[in-house]
Formats: structure tokens, C-alpha cells, sequence
């Protein structure tokens, strides 16, 4: 049995009041008025003025016509200038306004994701009958218990913006929506009863899944039949169908849908790539870490290689997928997709081409050795970097359509992060301490034992 | 005796092959050769072959084809006959290397596997017209073989090979 030591309790919890503190301050320091947005963005701009960042506004309003937000203000306002220079300065309002609430949505999302991308690896390795990784069982399922809590709060976010507490899904607002023709014809689906209804039926049935499984893991330990594992086959081959459809819908809505007028069809599988490249990290570096402190003796190099294999697999799958949705819509130019590069291109481009040297590039060339991927530290270090990388991925999906080119790495950002990085930690070491690290009843542990590559 | 005699142990099963193996390595006789009807998991280091060097190659491979699709394309698509790629009349490699990266993709394989192929038949002293080197055409069906040198201790080693579990123990004059 695994303790969870103080040490890292306390820790974990100055994760929290760190980060907690930093979204306070995140949040108080939004602006109010329309005033105050406009002198917050003199000011970082260093006394450039109002009329010169105005212009820039301007320019970047035409570019990209066709978001959403400028329309809908625009098509009411532009004949009059005095008031087409107030909708300039309540759209910046509301990207400001928007900052932490996203940095808060992102870094939910994100830790979510860990929870859920691990438990897609899980019940892939049980729908498979693998032998190798019978002995990181529960470790999967100490990081999968992160997956409720993760939800629920991502879930209160969405009702909250349900609510209009904030402006990050724009078609939420029937004032938006009446202006705007594209996403009239998408209120049969888009509407805030069945997104949260949707919501609620994604969370219930991947909690459903995740209850059963840990229930016949734990039970499998004490039987003398191998009929829990039976179950928890079926039952794994069973979420997977239902895992791949609901995560598609997911990442429409909680993610696409921020862009209404953007589609990729897919965006789920990018979105999918890149949660199980960061849980299959996070799986390692977790094994690694109970290693050192002298759990789970049994797993060996192999069980590394073999991970660090699929971390590299799946950074170069999700390459694929990444580009294989940048080159289509690059190559073809047409306005409205092509849109939603050139933001990121422009306005973020040291995130965009960053991610994908994190990603990518670093990962590729130092995973690319055999030896390297049985080595803890390299491992534990290319973790690190995958694991800001992915951040850095959802911060791109994300931002730009909420906060458009107002960005920056700020307060709410870190806080948000190091907020859910300390109750994820929590969650998952405290779910690692409730049961045996080892899932010993299990019918293909000599299996996993004796395993070498 | 001159030492062109051989023993050729037969067996039936990849797995006695191993122990068989280790255990006539254990007894400080040489192995010349082990022949298999498919790649045996482990016999390679249980012979103590030196680790293969052939994922280097590989690397040195893919970095070759990407700098030949990268010359290539530039020269093609670039320099000798400007494109307009995508309604993007940019004539610049760097701006239009997203429509690229395919190329870049399948030569950087197609180098690393072809040249692969053909580094490991050279290796291997593989070339066409070649005749058979396996002693014995059960080694392509579903028997093992081991080829182990002989000097003066014949009988011992037929003992030996017999009890790892040998079904076809045979002396061979490789000079005749």
C-alpha cells in the first residue's frame, strides 16, 4: 500500500492556494467599463495611444471579418462612427473580461483531459487483453479518479457560462446569435439546454465506465475466478464505442464551438491525439516517480520503453493529425476556415510554432533512440516538455477565440495551471494510497512480471 | 582432424533452440551458425552477437532522402519553374513548405526503407543468383539447425548436443 506522504499534501496544497491566488488576482484585475479595458491596453502598449491601437483594431477587425463577435457588433453599428469606435472598445471589454475565465476553462479542460485520455489508454489495454501493463493498472486508475471531480468543474464552467457569467461560447448570446445568419442555422444543435444536456450525458457515461472498472479491478484482487476481469473486458470494449463518439461530440462543443462559424472535420481525433499522448505521459511519469521511492518493484525498463514508445508514437500521430488539418485548410485558402490560422499565425505565433517544437520536433529527435526511452530521467524530462506542449495546444484551440490578440502568459494563465495541477496531484496520489499498487488478482500478471522487451 | 568438421544439431522447437543454445555457450564450444526457419526472440543475444547498427544507418538514410526531396523539390518547384502553389505566388520555399511536406515525408521513408533493404542483403552477402547456404532445407519448413566447430572432442559434444534435446545429431567433412 501506497502512503500519500504529508510532505507532498502540503506541497500540493500550495499548488492550490498559489494558483487559487492567481486566478483571484486574475479575475480582479479584469476590467469593468469600457474605459478601463481601453487604458489597460494603453498602457501595455506604452503610450502608442489610443488612436494608433484603434487603427490596429481596426485593420484586425477587417482581417478576420468574419468572427463572429465582429459581425454581430459591426453589422448594427458601422454607420456611425462614434459607435462603431464604442464597439471597438466594449469588444476589447469583452476579451479582457474573457482572460481568466479562459485561463480558468483551459487549464479544467486540460487536467480533464489527462484524466480522460488515461482512461482511454486503460480500457484499451483491457478491451486488448495486454500483458504487458497489468502492473501501471493502478496507476491508471489513480490518475482516472481525477476524471470526476475534473468533469463536474468543467461542467459548473459550462453552466456558468450558460448562465452568461462570461462571453466564451458567443453563440450562447441571443444577441449575438440574432445578427448572426451562420449561426441561426446551427441553434438545433447549438442552444444551451442540449449542449448541457449533452455535457452531462459525456460525463455521466465515461464516470459510469470508470466506476465500473475500478470497482472489478479492485474486486478481481480478492477473487479466485476470473470472472471480474470477464466483465471489465466487455465492459472496456463497450466504452471505447461510446468513448470515441461522445469525445468527437465533446471536442465540438466544449472546444469548437467557442469558434462557431469554424469547423475541421478532424477536430476529434486532434483533440483525442493530443489527451492520450499527455496521459500516457503522465502514466510514466507518475510509475517513474512511485519507482524511486521504492514502489512497485516489479516494474522494470521494459514497462518504460514501452511507454516512452507510445509517447512517441503518439506525439508523431498527433503531428499527423495537426498537420494534416493545417495543410488542407493552408493549402485550399478559403476565407472563412483560413481565418482561423491566420489569428493564431499572427497573434500567436510563438504559442502556434512553439507547441510544435515541443510536440513535435523535441520529442522525435530525443525519443527517437532506444535506449533513451528506458532512461528515467530522459523520460521524466521529455515528459515535462509534452506535457506544457499539450498545454500550450489547448491554450491555441482556445484563446484566440476568446480573447483574440489580448494574450499573455499572465496571472490567471500560471494560477489556473499550478490551481489544477495541485488538485489533480491531490485527487490522483490520494486515489493511489486507497488500494494496492499492484493489481494482484489480475489473470496476466506473471505476464507483466516476466515482461522484457 | 582439421578443423573443417562440423556437428549439425537438429531440433523442433524455438524454445529447446534457446536453451540449447545457452547451455553449449555455457560449455565453451563454438557456434558457426544457427539456422531458422523464422527470426528466434532472444538468440541473438544468447549467441552474443554484437548489437545491429542498422537503426543508425536508418537515421543516416532518412537524413539523406529529406535533404534529396528538399534539393529536389526546390530545384523542380522553386528555382527551374516557378510555381504558383495554391494561389499563393510566393516563389519562396520556405512560405510554401506546407504543400511540401509529403514529399519530404515519403522520400525521407522511402530512402531509410530501400536503402535499408539493400544494406542488410549486402550485410547478409545476399545478392541474386546466389546459391543456398543452409546446410539442411528442413531450416525453411520448421526444424532449427546449430552448427557447432569440432576439435577433437566429438564424442562429448554429441552427448552434450543430445541432451539438450537434439532429435538429429550429424557429423559433417565440410571439405568434401
Amino acid at each position: 500500500m501506497y502512503t500519500f506522504p504529508n510532505r507532498l499534501k502540503v506541497l500540493f496544497l500550495v499548488f492550490m492556494l498559489l494558483g487559487a491566488a492567481g486566478l483571484v488576482a486574475g479575475f480582479l484585475s479584469a476590467p469593468h467599463t469600457v474605459a478601463e479595458a481601453q487604458a489597460m491596453v494603453a498602457d501595455a502598449h506604452h503610450g502608442e495611444g489610443h488612436n494608433a491601437n484603434h487603427e490596429a483594431t481596426t485593420a484586425h477587425a477587417n482581417d478576420h471579418g468574419t468572427t463572429a463577435q465582429d459581425e454581430a457588433h459591426h453589422e448594427g453599428n458601422e454607420h456611425d462612427s462614434v459607435e462603431h469606435e464604442d464597439s471597438h472598445g466594449e469588444h476589447l471589454l469583452h476579451q479582457l473580461q474573457n482572460k481568466p475565465w479562459a485561463a480558468l476553462y483551459v487549464a479544467a479542460f486540460f487536467f480533464m483531459m489527462i484524466a480522460l485520455g488515461t482512461l482511454a489508454f486503460y480500457a484499451i489495454q483491457r478491451a486488448a487483453q495486454a500483458g504487458w501493463s497489468i502492473l501501471l493498472y493502478r496507476v491508471m486508475e489513480g490518475i482516472t479518479a481525477y476524471l470526476f471531480p475534473g468533469t463536474i468543474i468543467v461542467f459548473v464552467l459550462l453552466v456558468l457560462s450558460g448562465m452568461h457569467f462570461n462571453h466564451l461560447f458567443i453563440w450562447m448570446d441571443p444577441e449575438v446569435v440574432a445578427h448572426d445568419k451562420i449561426i441561426q442555422g446551427k441553434v438545433a444543435y447549438l442552444n444551451v439546454p442540449f449542449f448541457l444536456a449533452r455535457a452531462a450525458f459525456y460525463i455521466l457515461g465515461w464516470n459510469f465506465y470508470r466506476y465500473l472498472s475500478r470497482k472489478y479491478s479492485l474486486a478481481q484482487d480478492q477473487a479466485n475466478d476470473i470472472s471480474n476481469h470477464k466483465k471489465n473486458f466487455r465492459w472496456s470494449a463497450g466504452f471505447l464505442v461510446f468513448f470515441i463518439v461522445t469525445e468527437s461530440m465533446m471536442s465540438w462543443d466544449w472546444i469548437m464551438s467557442i469558434d462557431p462559424h469554424w469547423f475541421s472535420t478532424l477536430f476529434g481525433w486532434y483533440v483525442f491525439a493530443s489527451m492520450f499522448v499527455t496521459g500516457i505521459t503522465v502514466i510514466a511519469m507518475i510509475t517513474i516517480y512511485l519507482k524511486s521511492k521504492g514502489y512497485l518493484p516489479e516494474v522494470n525498463d521494459s514497462h518504460i520503453h514501452d511507454l516512452g514508445k507510445f509517447m512517441f508514437g503518439v506525439s508523431v500521430f498527433w503531428t499527423y493529425l495537426w498537420f494534416s488539418q493545417f495543410m488542407l485548410i493552408w493549402y485550399s485558402n478559403i476565407p472563412e476556415e483560413v481565418t482561423y490560422f491566420i489569428t493564431r499565425i499572427e497573434d500567436y505565433n510563438l504559442p502556434f510554432f512553439g507547441m510544435l517544437v515541443m510536440n513535435f520536433i523535441f520529442p522525435l529527435l530525443v525519443l527517437m533512440n532506444s535506449d533513451y526511452k528506458r532512461n528515467n530521467y530522459i523520460i521524466i524530462g521529455v515528459g515535462i516538455v509534452v506535457i506544457l506542449g499539450h498545454y500550450m495546444d489547448i491554450f491555441n484551440m482556445i484563446m484566440p477565440s476568446a480573447v483574440g490578440d489580448q494574450w499573455f502568459i499572465g496571472l490567471s494563465e500560471i494560477g489556473g495551471f499550478l490551481f489544477f495541477m495541485g488538485l489533480f496531484l491531490w485527487v490522483v496520489f490520494g486515489a493511489l494510497s486507497k488500494a494496492p499498487l499492484v493489481a494482484k488478482g489480475d489473470p496476466y500478471m506473471g505476464e507483466s512480471e516476466r515482461y522484457h522487451y | 582432424m582439421s578443423s573443417s568438421k562440423v556437428i549439425h544439431a537438429l531440433y523442433d522447437d524455438d524454445d529447446v533452440l534457446l536453451k540449447a543454445v545457452k547451455s553449449i555457450k555455457d560449455e565453451k564450444h563454438h557456434i558457426e551458425e544457427v539456422y531458422t526457419p523464422f527470426p528466434v526472440h532472444g538468440l541473438d543475444k544468447v549467441l552474443g552477437l554484437a548489437e545491429t547498427r542498422i537503426a543508425i544507418m536508418s537515421f543516416i538514410y532518412g537524413c539523406i532522402g529529406f535533404t534529396v526531396a528538399v534539393t529536389m523539390i526546390n530545384y523542380i518547384m522553386i528555382q527551374d519553374w516557378p510555381q504558383n502553389i495554391g494561389g499563393k505566388p510566393s516563389f519562396s520555399f520556405l512560405e510554401n513548405m506546407p504543400a511540401f511536406v509529403p514529399v519530404m515525408f515519403e522520400m525521407t521513408v522511402f530512402f531509410a526503407a530501400h536503402l535499408m533493404v539493400i544494406t542488410f542483403y549486402m550485410r547478409s552477402k545476399l545478392w541474386p543468383f546466389k546459391e543456398a547456404e543452409n546446410p539442411n532445407p528442413l531450416t525453411t519448413d520448421d526444424k532449427f539447425l546449430v552448427e557447432v566447430a569440432v576439435a577433437e572432442n566429438e564424442k562429448e559434444l554429441t552427448a552434450l548436443l543430445k541432451k539438450t534435446g537434439a532429435i538429429d545429431v550429424a557429423l559433417i567433412d565440410k571439405d568434401h
